[in-house]
């Protein structure tokens, strides 16, 4: 049966669609983003609203390396990214492994952090408000990293084992976003937190 | 149960479709979609009707529509203007539906030709956009001005202020001016135009969201812990004034029962001079009132005088001088009031008020040293 | 356009067991089968939620009545609001969205079958586990406890001194499941309309209800995510001694009552969309004539969706923000109403000169449109806020959002099913029964909610187990418990109806209802591949074009 007037073939040889990856991916991050915007807009009202405790100014300290770090995974994805396009497996992993062990330094170092904040200076996410929306807002950042890195780890076990090629590209750049998504979200985390909220 | 001279509300004897007075042609109606308009002209009255009940209610029904203070009366006259405007939508657009639904349907002996594909028209588009912005434009304007004029009264020399705080589920009122402290029922001056002196109403709460509603005397505001919201009200006229907390705040919400008593000037300072002074020493009742301290009676509730003063439940110092219990759930009488005191949930399920389990003897006494608290 | 409906749902070997059947059900990633999970889930909790109702409407039916306790009555209303938003409205929605909208864009499925699937599945664990609480609950008063804090379960009422017990924490997560089953269906919903298009399909020729189920997929994507976080709050306040919401720290009740609404005002848009989009397909159909309007059509929508995130706080009027606020979310909520009011007139364009052919969907599209202007209208004087300081908290606000719930979107569904039902199962169902059901639903509906607006104007707050005798309320309540009986009725003649017809209704045909979407080029039901050939459009009615090859549908 035909349509009008178009000829099938040239018309579908035409018909270019965003990929579902890439718009599946883009939701999901416009959905989480709403998820952070609350719990940033919640930490910003009860900057200085805490009627005891230990304030930011007191017990913070900037996490500069951690930071540096995470950061610097962003870029390290976009050089793997760029090396299975030109199909150079072995600089792919390098970076790719580069990017678990920089994420994987952060996270070790939120932890550190935390069990100073709890150990030695006695806040928790009990003590008051403050504690809450400190860890909790900390806390949904680096739960999210948690994720990327157990993504990132389970395409660094397939790529060991010479499974990943240029063709899975646009996947593992769907993934890039996601990972991007994290470190983006990190920049309004500690400016609110280390930078505004002290 | 529908009066004929209502029937006449809504189409004219000269229209075309008859009256009908009866419904056993209803389920005729009910096959035949093309008396479906005919239908809705018989629900105009049906609508009509309830709002000329409602225009001659006594002030006993908290009516919005009848309104006893400047708060209330400003409301009240944006409302008009809101249902005018929406009403006037109403009327055209219904009238627009039933002309289509009667005008285009398709009827059997006509051909089966599809009648002409129309797209759109961007100059009738356009006018029913624009009108409805002017309208809106119209409307806000009108809203803004009386949001701006209840939320920013002017407060006269004579104005008296109370504290207002919500409870799980009773009222406590203080009148830090004059050291009153009261539950329940709230007594407050008229107010002349001539000399006005309103009541103006700070609102906290000491557990969950309430809100005080008196549709008669203003809008309702929320208690809601950890903000002071204020409010206030000018009534013009004596009398009482029923309302109810209008916030879900657990299980008693819909006991949580609001009595204001606008007494004239001598009536309210005869009140207040009443309520200052301390509950009376009374030796006939020695035995209740030694009941009251020694049982946890005092670990929630003040006698002014006494060693009695717990402030998670009513002030009763002047308990007597309150026409109800319970924050209006029963009558302040014996039966009720031994009752509320014998078995709470038997008046209030769930209220926090717990049964005090004491023995009949004990209860009588102390029944007759609350009875005494006037 | 027709496919070669080769008829692999007979079948191939023989009978199948039963457990086979259950089986390929339960593993389905096909959008139709999904689609149907979805729809009858709705279906059961529509009837819960419709016992729930009842019991309230019989324990209010006079004053100082002792049908149930408080604690039970609390509990119904919770129930009842919680269950129809999350697990009859989204999921219906949701259900028709993914059966319609891969044949309406000639695609073979959604974008992602198996988070399609799972997105199912999370949504029915989220309803179950709400639901468990009333065996499994511990509450303050015993064993067996359902959530009694309202749907909206305002702070600090839901604080761990206020509510004791898990009762609070069934809704907490209940919904918390569910809810990302929605962003995943919502992730669906996009990612398959802007990614799977047939040729020729491009956005600007897309059927109105794939344009509108775009603008609410996205729309869910902003719209749930703020629930999401302020139940991830209340759950570290309640489970992990947080202070979000606890007053006594300091917290802000308010700060609850404004993410739940950033979340609860776009919500009733994101249900009310998808009604717009049935009524947008099916009047058409029976007007014959298309859609008077198109492109104002979908700007209205995008502009509605827009819109709505800016008015939340109408619902918080009466909670002493100043008056600047309360100007400005008076005035952003007029606005909304002005593209609202845009569609109805473009739905009155499209009837007129037509030739309207009243069969029950069209009825139910023609009572929705009454309807609609009544709630719309009764929204506009909810945005005036003086007036909403009296009507705000009362029975008039139940009567107002019942008007659209049910009144509108209700209405549009039952439209749908009595459209998409020949198609879905391959039968007509009975046309009489149809009309039956709906003039029963609409007498029970107009007696239940139009006189729910005077106790509201005469002062009845809701969410009260029971009220005072002498306040004039008890004639309007009586008459509303009684407008149940009718609706309760209407509805069993609708799954009766549908659940015969199923067997013995007249085979049905591709096109019963000589329309002009995709889906009418298949066989009904639709093979599992929905397309033998994927389809080449040029433009929004290609089955139009085909039957009128002498008046295509231009490109306007």
């Amino acid at each position: 049966m035909s349509s009008a007037s178009l000829t099938p073939s040239t018309l579908e040889s035409q018909w270019r669609l965003p990929s579902r990856g890439h718009v599946g991916m883009l939701c999901l991050i416009a959905a989480e983003s709403a998820i952070f915007i609350i719990f940033v807009v919640a930490y910003i009202f009860y900057i200085g609203k805490s009627i005891s405790g230990p304030t930011p100014k007191e017990v913070l300290e900037i996490p500069i390396f951690a930071t540096v770090c995470l950061l610097s995974s962003s870029i390290t994805i976009h050089l793997a990214l760029s090396s299975i396009r030109r199909e150079k497996l072995g600089a792919f992993r390098l970076w790719w492994f580069a990017t678990f062990v920089l994420g994987a330094i952060f996270l070790v170092e939120t932890g550190m952090e935390w069990k100073r904040l709890i150990v030695e200076r006695g806040l928790t996410i009990q003590t008051n408000l403050f504690g809450t929306t400190y860890y909790s807002l900390v806390g949904l950042h680096a739960s999210h990293v948690t994720v990327g890195l157990i993504l990132l780890f389970t395409v660094a076990v397939f790529a060991f084992l010479g499974k990943v090629r240029s063709e899975h590209e646009p996947r593992l750049d769907v993934l890039a976003y996601y990972w991007h998504f994290v470190d983006a979200v990190w920049v309004i985390v500690f400016t609110v937190v280390y930078i505004v909220g002290r | 149960m529908y009066r004929d001279d209502v029937l006449m509300i809504g189409y004219s004897p000269q229209s075309e479709l008859p009256l009908r007075r009866s419904f056993a042609p209803l389920a005729r109606w009910t096959l035949f979609p093309k008396e479906f308009g005919k239908r809705f002209l018989l629900a105009i009255p049906l609508l009509v009707w309830p709002v000329l009940v409602l225009a001659s209610d006594p002030p006993a029904i908290p009516n919005i529509f009848r309104p006893e203070s400047t708060p209330a009366d400003e409301i009240h006259t944006i409302s008009h203007f809101t249902l005018m405007i929406t009403g006037l939508i109403f009327a055209v657009v219904f009238s627009l539906l039933v002309y289509v639904i009667f005008r285009f349907r398709h009827s059997p002996s006509s051909d089966d030709v599809e009648p002409p594909q129309v797209y759109g028209s961007n100059q009738i588009e356009l006018a029913w956009t624009v009108i409805p912005v002017l309208i809106v434009l119209v409307l806000f304007l009108a809203t803004a001005r009386v949001i701006h004029s209840v939320q920013n009264p002017p407060r006269p020399a004579a104005t008296l202020d109370v504290t207002a705080i919500g409870h799980q589920y009773w009222w406590e009122f203080r009148y830090p001016a004059l050291g009153v402290v009261t539950a329940n029922e709230l007594h407050i001056p008229v107010s002349d135009a001539s000399s006005p002196s309103p009541t103006f109403l700070k609102l906290l709460s000491a557990d969950t969201d309430h809100s005080f509603w008196v549709p008669l005397l203003a809008g309702k505001t929320d208690l809601i812990p950890n903000r002071l919201n204020t409010m206030w009200m000018d009534p013009h006229k004596t009398g009482l004034y029923v309302g109810q907390c209008a916030q879900y705040c657990g299980t008693q919400h819909a006991k949580m029962l609001l009595r204001v008593y606008v007494d004239s000037r001598e009536q309210f300072n005869a009140w207040v001079a009443a309520q200052k002074q301390a509950a009376p020493s009374n030796d006939a009742v020695a035995a209740g009132r030694k009941i009251f301290e020694r049982t946890a009676c005092v670990n929630c509730h003040a006698v002014a005088g006494t060693i009695a003063d717990g402030r998670f439940g009513p002030d009763l110092t002047h308990l007597m001088s309150r026409d109800t219990i319970a924050s209006g759930a029963a009558p302040n009488d014996h039966e009720n009031l031994r009752l509320w005191i014998r078995n709470p949930d038997a008046i209030k399920p769930g209220s926090l008020m717990p049964a005090m389990n004491l023995n009949d003897g004990d209860l009588d006494a102390l029944v007759a040293y609350l009875e005494s608290l006037r | 356009m027709s496919t070669d409906s080769i008829a692999l749902t007979a079948a191939q070997d023989g009978p199948r067991p039963w457990s086979a059947a259950v089986h390929s059900w339960i593993t389905t990633v096909d959008h139709k089968r999904i689609g149907i999970l979805y729809i009858v889930l709705s279906l059961i909790f529509l009837v819960i939620g419709g016992i729930e109702a009842t019991i309230m409407r019989i324990q209010l039916i006079v004053p100082h009545n002792h049908f149930v306790s408080p604690q039970f009555f609390n509990q119904m209303f919770t129930m009842h609001g919680t269950t129809m938003i999350f697990f009859v409205a989204m999921p219906i929605l949701f259900g028709f969205g993914n059966y319609l909208i891969p044949l309406m864009i000639g695609a073979r499925d959604m974008a992602f079958p198996r988070v399609n699937a799972w997105s199912f599945w999370l949504t029915a664990f989220g309803g179950i586990l709400l639901y468990f609480s009333f065996i499994g609950g511990y509450g303050l008063y015993g064993a067996g406890a359902a959530p009694d804090v309202g749907w909206f379960a305002y702070a600090p009422l839901t604080a761990p001194a206020f509510s004791v017990g898990h009762s609070t924490d069934f809704w907490t997560l209940g919904l918390l499941i569910s809810g990302i089953g929605s962003i995943g269906a919502a992730v669906n919903f996009v990612a398959t309309i802007l990614s799977m298009r047939c040729p020729g399909m491009t956005l600007g020729k897309m059927p109105l209800l794939v344009w509108l189920n775009l603008v609410m997929g996205s729309m869910v994507l902003f719209v749930i995510s703020p629930l999401t976080a302020a139940q991830i709050m209340l759950a570290i306040d309640r489970f992990l001694g947080g202070h979000f919401f606890d007053t006594q720290a300091g917290g802000s009740a308010v700060l609850w009552m404004h993410f739940f609404w950033i979340f609860g005002h776009p919500e009733v848009y994101v249900l009310v969309i998808p009604a717009f989009a049935f009524i947008s397909e099916i009047v058409p159909v029976f007007s014959r004539k298309p859609i008077f309007g198109y492109p104002i059509m979908v700007a209205a929508t995008v502009g509605i969706g827009f819109v709505s995130f800016g008015v939340w706080a109408h619902h918080m009027f009466t909670v002493g923000m100043n008056s600047y606020a309360n100007s400005f979310f008076a005035l952003t909520t007029m606005v909304v109403g002005v593209p609202t009011g845009i569609k109805i007139f473009n739905w009155i364009g499209t009837m007129w000169g037509g030739k309207l052919r009243f069969k029950t969907p069209l009825l139910f599209c023609i009572a929705f449109l009454f309807q609609f202007l009544i709630a719309g209208l009764t929204g506009i004087m909810l945005a005036c806020t003086p007036f909403n300081w009296q009507l705000s908290g009362s029975y008039f606000v139940v009567a107002h959002f019942h008007y659209v719930i049910v009144g509108a979107i209700l209405f549009a569904l039952f439209g749908a099913f009595y459209y998409w039902f020949p198609k879905m199962s391959g039968r007509m169902y009975n046309e009489v029964l149809g009309k039956l059901h709906f003039w029963l639903f609409v007498i029970g509906f107009h007696l239940t909610f139009d006189f729910m607006h005077i106790p509201g104007l005469l002062g009845m707050p809701r969410r009260i187990y029971t009220y005072e005798p002498g306040r004039g309320w008890e004639t309007w309540n009586l008459i509303s418990t009684v407008g149940t009986i009718f609706q309760g009725i209407a509805v069993l003649i609708f799954v009766w109806n549908l659940a015969r017809s199923c067997f013995a209704g007249k085979i049905a045909g591709n096109d019963p209802w000589d329309a002009w979407t995709l889906e009418w080029s298949t066989s009904s039901p639709p093979p599992e591949y929905n397309f033998a050939q994927i389809p080449v459009v040029s433009s929004r009615r290609p089955l139009w074009d085909l039957k009128h090859p002498e008046d295509p549908d231009l490109d306007v």
